[in-house]
């Protein structure tokens, strides 16, 4: 009869009585000590195999700008000069270990300025027709073509626009003769892009899709023949169509151009002499940019970055010495508590 | 539900002013705050007709500017929901805020995001805030409607009857009949009951929370009394004032057709939601209905404080306003010059903009990006987190009361963290110390002291029992079981609180005695209360002439003299009838008096007594000088007159004292006895003609005194075996008293037979010791009034015929304005003679710690009666100034009073109160006791409750004068100082040898009301503050509920430090408003301290763990969620921020804008709100054995401007280490812009959900749970968005990002290194610190017992040492004469 009366009675269970069995982060030495000595040896682990990684990587860049009137790529980099092809020769001195692949890349470029990134339509480059028609007014300014009777450009907007057009050659000097270093340009955009993300409106021939659409003032020939060579490699699935599109997150950067995973070159590049044939087009040095082209090869880690491993080992070293500190600090302050 | 009403009302308070102390929610018109804005102007009345009657151009206008009965609590209507709600919601702060950011987004040049994303916090908080406000506005129209159509019986004036209507349709000017427990749908004019006295009573328990019964009274003069009501006959006007709150005033006139005018008062006003009770029927025209009724007008929304912390709080957000501006500015300049810099690059986009304008664009851009920085979920954040701890607060065990049945209730949600910064704790002490339990101790009268030393073995005895526990003690019989029975049939509303505390142990007596009685019985009623063990030898006095006639004739030993015989009965008569006690029966309704006995019954008698004593009323009358024995009954006085002279012999001979009398009892008798035989010689001459039938008398009397020398222990013996049979059947009677001191001085006065058996309107019952009953006319009550300190009610004598007042009140008060009655000179002595024991009875009384109450009266000649009536019945039908006219009138009566005697009631301390206070005070909170009692009771209660320990300094301000005043806190300031420096001095006195044992452990300050006046003027207030600051308690005494609130303000305002106030009664009320925390204890007066605490709780002692442990906790843990809210969003932001550094400012973000908005919104909501709700820094045991623990808190050593700074710095570091080491991971590879945000997100997810990991001091599976679903949450989120969203949110489209990151051990390889590199520093500080100084938070829950032994020494030692800082000088009893310290003050 008691327990009737008593219908306002708190439950008494561990939750509502705050009774909760509780772990406490027992931040102390004893925890902390083994806790640190772990961590720092499993990272300095990491650290050498890291470090190690990215020693094995190698690394050819090459700036061809043609900043210094001396380069070859100099009377190029006037912008009055179109349709200018230069030559830039290399060495290599032992094997490029293959697979190589073949990066341009640019300085002090923005493509991860706000307007500049926002300038597209993700319909459009979807395949959606009636975006063909009036495209998304983000494209903005590069929406129509005022200088041709106000008509849509497709691929409209800004980052299609600024598309990078300069086109490379490698040659191997073999005795002389120039031996043409065959490019793998397959399946160096993103998957998801090429077979998902961007598609190529049901129309066949492509070129009719793109009717009563202008190309971007920019470029010198039309979406649906960036690629005369491979039919399946035009309008918006071309892959360094996609390659520009997916956007670099710094000012510089480097992006894929091609592979060389073919024929002589499957092992990598055999050391000699290169010549590399540039059909340099794109204006960089308006804007201060710098255009370079990297050979690299890649790990399980990525390309060469030796600043992962060397943090991994400093991190690693510093948990380790820390530990020992705090052995000493726990010494110290608690064996007199002891007593 | 209560809830969401206050977030409602938060809601609305967030518009009500950002700035400022608390806003309080409670009526402005408070009772006893004179309201006198109906002064003004004539035109703010109300004129009320009867509606049935034919339908007058006039009436029909007044009636349309009333209101109906309909009620609407509902704000919205199906319609305006959505316009109104929005509208609502947009006062608050927040909401602007996300308006703001979501309308700068639809501006072209600066938008950030999609449009719709900016839109999704917006939406996200209107949308659960409407659905809440909808489902509780349908809540209130479903409870609307279900009030509206009450049906109730209305008056129609077509069918000439009462027929069924519905509350909504009754309007004003409707006549209402009402039966025996209906609800009163409107406030009306109660016109007719069918008690035959005109009364009726209402249960106020759903306005007020009260229980007892309150009486209201037809209107009186009204000419249609007695036979049924006839709604038709009805031709009255009535003006009264407009609506207001005042639940305790009404005001107005009735006007007869014939011009007539009656006032009317609050009596007369049955007021809305209360319930009809006892009376068959009641009819009352409504004056006013639906919400302009006092009901409805009282009824405010709950509380809303704003916290200290939260104050805090709003400077930090200020801060990360300006760290915001700061960023953006930043981002606004760069950009600019990045535009600037920039010569016609084929990625520029806008050509058009001027650098600087594009920086302008950035600003706002900026804003929408960085929107995160300012913590607007923080507030609401905030109140889940209080919400979930008053959660606790509320289901904690240990402030659960068995015997109430009650928990705390927690009334204010949203302090609960200034809890745990109290610094100063204002406590009442009656009721909130003390039990409230009233128990008649002793009294004293005409000067000569009963020491009632039974009645005191009986109060040891049944404090032992209820400390042991042990069984049923023989002395006791349980009176009360069987009436609580009947308690609980009457009383059908249970709420929540019950008014009547019981302990355990007399639960148990009653269980064993009758298993179905439940604890709770009428109020005030407790055994121990009525169970009142006369005094032997005032039972003899009182025997003297309450025995039957027959025993006149017998006679007994040790006669009194009739003077002090006429003193013993007024007293009694005073005890009895001077109350607004209601008596009741089980039997019968409540309203029914016992059958009233005419006084011919007992003028029979009196006559038949008469008779025998030879003895003719008139001569005796005649006999009677007014002046002397004023008022005395006539058979009294008759008797008395006649033993008068037996007196005068008895007390020449050495047997006249009791036997068992008590030392202070015998020595008044003795010393009395010289100036009293000079009275009754007087009396015996102006008696003259009564002489011989005594003499025989006198003769017999001193034989009975010589051989039945232990007559008066006998009689003792055998009246209380009458009494005890008597009571038997007097167990019919209930007393429902308004303050336990009436109960216990009714139950006194019944242990005397002197009981009061009924009351009506217009007379009471009272059964008189061998009289049998009598009625006595009651002419006028004065209630209680706090700033009177008295009541008094005026009768007729029921044997005298003459007007009496008879006046209870606080001794001070009484002392002050009784008089020494006109007569002759020995008269006067006598007076004075008495007044002088009596004051000696008092101090002594007040040193033993009772509440003393004196009793006195008045005899009214006729025409000064009637000049009296005149001006107070002017008073009574005043509609303006009645309150001020009343106070006056009463006034004007309670002067030259005779004082008969004085009471000394004992209230015990409750249990652990000194337990409490002791830990309390070691939590550094400084305990004042403000108390309306006198300053003896008040610095005894101090010691028993600890408050004082005797080593303490009593520094006494008590002065008559402001100058005085002024000097006198001079002086005690100068003596503190003195005492101070001695403490600088301690071992050096020390070693000369001083005793330690004189030495002063804390100063305590006492003040009494008048000297708290001149304390509180300005120019003494910042001398009374330092004063008071450096004493280790105060105690106020003789404090009226207005100088207790200013004393809190004062404290409050100028100090700046967290007060706390704690009360039971209403006189509480006004300080439990203005302090920071009030607390309400539920005990015996009601439930007005209660409804406006912001905690309630029943015990005194369920502070301790209240403060100490909820306190803590809740302060701790709000701190630290805060904290940990700020540092969250400063990391994440600052992430987006270093970003712009590599994008020219242009306010591009490296992750998916929903990922971005979620990421505060979802990701990382709920751990924050499990951190502040269950986090736990120190055990609650730990917490409750060291008070001192609380110190930390309460100086608010968590949340202080550094640790912002510090955790903005730390955010700063953690942001820096998590942006920058993938950015030189990254750089220079081909990353593409979200896959370069995609590590970073991931990473500051681990570190911001480890962070916490580290923070927290106690991690639980719940812990555990919502961190594991924080994290699988957002990897959950961005995968599956990821795989799906193909063309979804522009520009940051997602696809593919997440799944081909997450594919390659890049991503993990940073996200490893960024987590420990990022965490490192804050997880070598916590060891670090742990280690060199392990807190009792880290040792005590996992140490075993040893170890926390030696922890809890090492713990005083610490503390003995700190408090060695602290603590006040140590001087000797007198540091004045200490040379050296008087040097260094000069």
């Amino acid at each position: 009869m008691v327990k009737q009366e008593l219908a306002n009675r708190p439950d008494n269970t561990a939750f509502t009585q705050q009774r909760l069995p509780a772990w406490q982060p027992m931040l102390s030495a004893g925890i902390i000590i083994p806790g640190f000595v772990l961590i720092g040896l499993a990272f300095i682990g990491i650290g050498v195999a890291l470090f190690v990684t990215s020693r094995s990587i190698q690394v050819l860049e090459i700036d061809y700008t043609g900043v210094e009137t001396s380069h070859p790529c100099f009377t190029c980099s006037d912008p009055d000069v179109k349709k200018c092809v230069c030559q830039l020769d290399f060495t290599i001195d032992s094997l490029f270990k293959g697979p190589v692949f073949f990066y341009y890349g640019l300085n002090n470029y923005f493509q991860n300025y706000r307007k500049y990134g926002a300038s597209k339509d993700d319909d459009q480059l979807s395949g959606d027709l009636s975006n063909f028609k009036s495209p998304s007014d983000t494209c903005s300014p590069y929406e129509y073509d005022s200088n041709n009777n106000d008509k849509p450009i497709a691929p409209c907007g800004s980052i299609a626009n600024s598309m990078f057009n300069d086109t490379f050659k490698l040659y191997q000097k073999v005795n002389g003769s120039k031996k043409l270093v065959p490019f793998d340009g397959k399946g160096i955009a993103w998957w998801t892009d090429y077979n998902v993300k961007y598609r190529n409106p049901d129309v066949s021939p492509l070129k009719n899709a793109f009717n009563g659409t202008v190309k971007p003032l920019f470029w010198p020939k039309p979406a649906y023949e960036l690629d005369p060579s491979d039919p399946a490699n035009n309008g918006f699935i071309n892959q360094d169509f996609l390659v520009w599109m997916r956007r670099a997150a710094l000012p510089d950067f480097r992006k894929l151009y091609r592979r060389i995973t073919e024929g002589d070159y499957r092992l990598g590049l055999p050391a000699g002499d290169y010549n590399l044939e540039i059909a340099y087009n794109y204006p960089v040095l308006s804007f201060d940019g710098r255009k370079k082209v990297v050979f690299s090869n890649v790990s399980w880690m990525g390309g060469k970055n030796e600043f992962l491993g060397i943090a991994y080992l400093v991190i690693g070293s510093m948990c380790v010495f820390m530990s020992l500190v705090m052995l000493i600090v726990y010494a110290k302050f608690k064996f007199p508590e002891e007593d | 539900m209560e809830r969401l009403h206050w977030m409602q009302h938060r809601c609305r308070q967030m518009l009500a002013g950002s700035s400022g102390r608390g806003w309080y929610s409670a009526p402005d018109g408070l009772p006893g705050k004179p309201s006198l804005d109906t002064h003004s102007s004539g035109g703010r009345r109300r004129t009320v007709f009867a509606r049935h009657a034919p339908p007058q151009q006039e009436s029909d206008a007044v009636f349309k500017s009333y209101k109906g009965n309909a009620i609407c609590t509902t704000k919205y209507s199906l319609l305006t929901f959505i316009p109104m709600n929005l509208f609502q919601q947009f006062h608050r702060a927040a909401n602007l805020y996300f308006l703001f950011l979501a309308l700068l987004n639809w501006v072209p040049v600066v938008e950030a995001f999609q449009k719709e994303i900016t839109m999704v916090p917006l939406l996200v908080v209107l949308t659960v805030i409407a659905i809440k406000d909808a489902l509780e506005d349908y809540r209130r129209y479903l409870f609307d409607r279900k009030v509206n159509n009450n049906v109730v019986q209305v008056f129609c004036g077509k069918q000439k009857a009462y027929v069924d209507q519905c509350w909504k349709d009754v309007r004003v000017g409707d006549f209402v009949r009402l039966s025996c427990n209906e609800i009163i749908p409107a406030d009306m004019l109660l016109l007719y009951s069918s008690d035959p006295r005109g009364v009726c009573y209402i249960d106020t328990a759903n306005l007020d929370g009260e229980t007892n019964l309150k009486q209201r009274q037809v209107v009186s003069d009204l000419p249609l009394q007695g036979v049924e009501f006839t709604a038709e006959s009805f031709h009255c006007r009535v003006e009264c004032e407009n609506p207001n709150n005042n639940l305790s005033r009404f005001r107005g006139y009735m006007e007869h057709p014939s011009g007539v005018r009656v006032g009317l008062h609050n009596s007369n006003l049955l007021l809305r939601s209360c319930t009809i009770r006892n009376t068959e029927t009641v009819v009352g025209i409504v004056v006013y209905a639906g919400h302009e009724t006092k009901a409805m007008m009282n009824n405010s929304g709950p509380r809303y404080k704003r916290s200290q912390l939260e104050k805090r709080l709003n400077t930090d957000v200020l801060w990360c306003v300006l760290l915001l501006i700061i960023m953006c500015l930043t981002a606004a300049i760069g950009h600019g010059l990045w535009l600037k810099n920039l010569k016609d690059p084929i990625f520029e986009v806008d050509r058009e903009t001027s650098p600087a304008l594009a920086g302008f664009y950035v600003f706002w851009t900026m804003i929408i990006v960085l929107q995160v920085l300012i913590p607007i979920s923080l507030y609401v954040s905030i109140e889940i987190v209080k919400l979930g701890q008053i959660y606790f607060i509320h289901n904690d065990l240990a402030l659960y009361n068995k015997q109430l049945d009650s928990r705390i209730q927690c009334r204010a949600l949203n302090i609960t963290e200034d809890l745990g910064q109290i610094q100063y704790l204002f406590s009442d002490k009656t009721g909130t110390l003390t039990e409230n339990k009233m128990v008649f101790r002793r009294c004293s009268i005409y000067g000569v002291e009963y020491p009632h030393e039974e009645n005191a073995r009986r109060l040891e005895v049944y404090e032992a029992e209820k400390m042991e526990a042990a069984g049923r003690s023989v002395t006791l019989r349980s009176g009360c079981s069987s009436k609580s029975l009947s308690c609980r049939s009457l009383s059908c509303k249970h709420s929540s609180v019950s008014l009547h505390t019981l302990t355990a142990e007399e639960e148990e007596e009653e269980d064993q005695l009758s298993n179905h009685i439940q604890p709770r019985t009428s109020a005030f009623c407790s055994r121990v209360t009525k169970e009142v063990v006369p005094d032997p030898e005032l039972v003899r006095k009182l025997n003297w002439f309450c025995s039957p006639v027959l025993a006149l004739s017998d006679g007994s030993s040790g006669s009194p003299s009739s003077l002090e015989l006429t003193y013993i009965t007024d007293f009694f008569l005073a005890l009895a009838i001077c109350n607004s006690v209601v008596v009741s029966s089980p039997g019968q309704p409540r309203h029914v008096v016992p059958e009233t006995q005419t006084p011919l019954k007992s003028l029979e008698e009196i006559k038949l007594m008469f008779q025998r004593l030879s003895f003719s009323p008139l001569s005796a009358l005649s006999s009677l000088s007014p002046p002397k024995i004023k008022g005395s009954p006539r058979s009294f006085t008759s008797r008395l007159f006649a033993r008068g002279k037996t007196d005068s012999f008895t007390f020449s001979t050495p047997t006249n004292s009791t036997t068992d009398g008590s030392e202070p009892g015998q020595e008044s008798n003795q010393e009395t006895s010289n100036p009293r035989r000079r009275v009754d010689l007087s009396s015996r001459v102006e008696g003259g003609g009564a002489g011989q039938t005594e003499d025989r008398e006198i003769e017999d009397d001193i034989q009975g005194a010589r051989t039945n020398p232990e007559g008066g222990r006998q009689d003792a013996e055998e009246l209380t075996r009458e009494v005890d049979c008597e009571s038997d059947a007097d167990n019919e009677l209930l007393y429902e008293a308004e303050s336990p001191d009436e109960a216990a001085l009714v139950h006194a006065a019944h242990a005397y037979r002197c009981t009061l058996r009924g009351r009506s309107a217009e007379s009471l019952l009272v059964d008189l010791p061998g009289i049998g009953s009598l009625a006595v006319q009651l002419l006028h009550i004065i209630p209680f009034d706090s700033n009177r300190k008295k009541m008094s009610v005026v009768v007729r004598h029921p044997l005298t015929g003459q007007v009496v007042v008879y006046t209870k009140g606080a001794d001070s008060v009484i002392m002050d304005l009784t008089e020494t009655p006109k007569g002759t000179e020995q008269s006067q002595e006598i007076y004075s003679h008495i007044r002088e024991k009596t004051q000696n009875h008092l101090d002594s009384y007040a040193r033993e710690g009772l509440r003393t109450l004196c009793i006195a009266k008045k005899v009214l000649e006729e025409e000064e009666y009637e000049v009296w009536m005149k001006g107070h019945l002017l008073a009574e039908s005043s509609i303006e100034n009645r309150d001020e006219l009343l106070l006056e009138s009463a006034q004007r009566l309670e002067t030259n009073l005779t004082l008969l005697g004085t009471t000394g009631i004992v209230d015990r301390l409750q249990e652990e109160v000194p337990e409490t206070i002791e830990a309390l005070q070691r939590a550094g909170i400084k305990v004042w006791i403000l108390t309306g009692d006198k300053k003896e009771t008040a610095i005894n209660i101090a010691y028993s409750c600890k408050l004082l320990c005797p080593n303490d300094q009593l520094l006494t301000a008590i002065c008559g004068s402001k100058d005085a005043c002024a000097a006198l806190l001079e002086e005690l300031k100068l003596e503190v100082q003195r005492g101070e420096e001695g403490l600088t001095e301690g071992p050096a006195a020390g070693s000369r040898g001083e005793p330690s044992s004189g030495s002063v452990e804390g100063f305590i300050l006492v003040l009494d009301g008048r000297t708290l006046d001149w304390a509180l003027q300005e120019e003494q207030r910042s001398d009374f503050l330092e004063l008071s600051r450096k004493c280790k308690a105060v105690i106020c005494c003789r404090s009226t509920p207005l100088q207790k609130s200013q004393v809190v303000r004062l404290i409050r305002d100028q100090l700046g430090v967290m007060t706390l106030a704690v009360g039971d009664g209403a006189n509480d009320v006004s300080m439990i408003q203005v302090a920071d925390v009030g607390v309400g204890i539920s005990g015996q007066e009601g439930m007005q301290a209660v409804m406006s605490s912001d905690f309630a709780i029943s015990r005194f002692k369920h502070l301790r763990k209240l403060l100490l442990v909820h306190g803590h906790l809740c302060y701790s843990r709000l701190a630290n969620m805060i904290l940990y809210f700020i540092y969250k969003n400063v990391m994440y932001v600052n992430l987006l921020f270093w970003y712009q550094f590599f994008c020219g400012f242009s306010g591009s973000v490296m992750t998916n804008a929903w990922v971005l908005i979620l990421f505060n919104l979802i990701f990382t909501s709920v751990p924050p709100l499990v951190y502040g709700v269950l986090d736990r820094d120190t055990p609650a045991h730990t917490l409750m054995e060291l008070p001192e623990l609380y110190r930390a808190v309460q100086t608010s050593k968590v949340y202080v401007p550094y640790m912002f700074w510090i955790t903005v710095l730390d955010a700063f570091y953690q942001s820096l280490i998590c942006f920058f080491v993938p950015y030189f991971a990254l750089a220079g590879s081909s990353v593409s812009e979200l896959s370069f945000g995609s590590p970073i997100n991931a990473s500051a997810l681990l570190i911001i959900l480890l962070h916490q990991v580290i923070e927290s001091h106690t991690l639980t599976w719940i812990h555990v749970l919502v961190l594991v679903l924080s994290g699988g949450c957002y990897f959950g989120f961005v995968l599956l968005f990821s795989s799906f969203c193909v063309t979804c949110s522009p520009p940051t489209n997602p696809l593919g990002v997440e799944t081909l990151a997450m594919s390659q051990p890049l991503f993990y390889i940073i996200c490893a290194i960024t987590t420990v590199t990022a965490l490192l520093p804050r997880l070598l500080f916590r060891a670090v610190y742990n280690t060199l100084r392990p807190s009792a938070v880290l040792e005590s829950p996992w140490r075993d017992e040893v170890d926390s032994e030696k922890y809890r020494r090492k713990m005083q030692r610490w503390n003995q040492s700190k408090s060695r800082d602290n603590r006040l000088p140590l001087c000797a009893d007198n540091p004045g004469l200490e040379p050296s310290t008087a040097s260094v003050v000069s």
